[in-house]
């Protein structure tokens, strides 16, 4: 009968732990989720990564598309120097007809994206990262390998112009991984779409 | 004939610029005063755009709460994040379509983590957002997501007895 309780406890207790997705600190889990090539894609596969800049990201969202292009220049930015961008989809494609799989090939290509654009087909994953929105930003940072959340957020902090961004959360972030620190800030807020 | 014809114009206008709905465009400290007013109504802050499905699709419940407190201290102010260029096209647009009375704020604030901390400090930035706010009975509580009709019409309905 305790043993029993405990488990029930337990069980509630990870249920509760997971509906609140990752916090900082956190270690991130893996996914295998489909590209826009058609290939399935997990983190293991990246050897060679010191960690990874993954990001919720739809096609539709005005937001998303407003970061869009800030979105490839990071990946430019940061993959040669082991930080990969990994965009993910968690849309359903019937709330957003637009964030279909083939939508996403079809923007993939338009756009030239130079990173892996993930489907969420399940809508899985973005739960158990605890992402609210696109674009929903979360570093993560390889250690002892392990994947350990090291900021969670908004790209920086001007949505409708790059230029007139004066905090650019991520660069900074990895900037400071590169350097072996902690980012400061680790954790931002932005409006975003809601994930349907 | 013509005086008539005229005469029908005129009453025409008025009642034209009455559904005609005004959107003020605010910056962050007109939001901090809005939401820091003192008075004995029950404010309810919705944030939100025309580009967000939930939201979109949460509206006819927001609009059925007010309409159900219509006359009481009640206020349902709508705070829009859609983009300041899409005021007059997508934003009017859908408040003419989903005839909406109620006050509409445009927020025009690119840097969110300046303002987001100041509605909720618990708040990711995802929305639909709403804010009950009743200073009158020292009640605020937020909510990030859909609110559900029922939800929000307990808690305006005890905060306004």
């Amino acid at each position: 009968m305790k043993s029993l309780l405990t488990i029930t406890f337990l069980i509630i207790l990870s249920s509760a732990l997971m509906s609140q997705g990752f916090e900082v600190g956190d270690y991130a889990t893996d996914f295998k989720l489909r590209n826009v090539d058609g290939e399935y894609i997990s983190l293991e596969d990246y050897k060679d990564a010191k960690g990874f800049i993954v990001i919720f990201t739809t096609n539709h969202c005005p937001y998303a598309i407003a970061w869009e292009d800030r979105i490839i220049a990071l990946d430019k930015m940061y993959k040669t120097k082991g930080y990969p961008v990994i965009a993910i989809n968690p849309n359903s494609a019937e709330a957003y007809p637009a964030d279909s799989y083939d939508k996403m090939i079809e923007r993939a290509e338009e756009k030239g994206f130079t990173f892996p654009y993930l489907h969420d087909e399940k809508q899985e994953i973005y739960k158990i990262y605890g992402a609210t929105k696109t674009p929903h930003v979360y570093l993560l940072n390889k250690e002892k390998d392990k994947l350990k959340v090291a900021y969670i957020g908004a790209i920086d902090n001007n949505y409708r112009n790059a230029e007139e961004a004066d905090e650019h959360y991520v660069q900074d972030a990895v900037n400071n991984l590169l350097a072996g620190k902690d980012p400061d800030p680790n954790f931002t807020r932005a409006i975003g779409c809601g994930i349907k | 004939m013509m005086t008539r014809y005229l005469f029908t114009i005129l009453l025409i206008i008025p009642s034209l610029s009455i559904f005609s709905q005004k959107i003020e465009v605010i910056d962050m400290d007109r939001l901090k005063e809005e939401l820091s007013k003192h008075s004995d109504t029950v404010y309810v802050y919705n944030f939100w755009a025309t580009w967000c499905k939930p939201c979109t699709e949460e509206m006819p419940d927001l609009l059925k709460v007010e309409k159900e407190f219509t006359n009481q201290k009640m206020k349902l102010i709508l705070v829009s994040l859609d983009m300041p260029s899409q005021k007059d096209t997508r934003l009017a647009k859908f408040i003419k379509e989903f005839n909406i009375r109620s006050e509409v704020l445009l927020l025009d604030e690119p840097d969110f983590n300046k303002w987001i901390p100041m509605v909720d400090d618990t708040w990711t930035g995802s929305i639909p957002a709403t804010l009950i706010n009743a200073p009158g009975k020292d009640f605020r509580k937020f909510h990030e997501g859909v609110i559900s009709y029922s939800e929000l019409k307990s808690h305006v309905q005890s905060l306004i007895q």
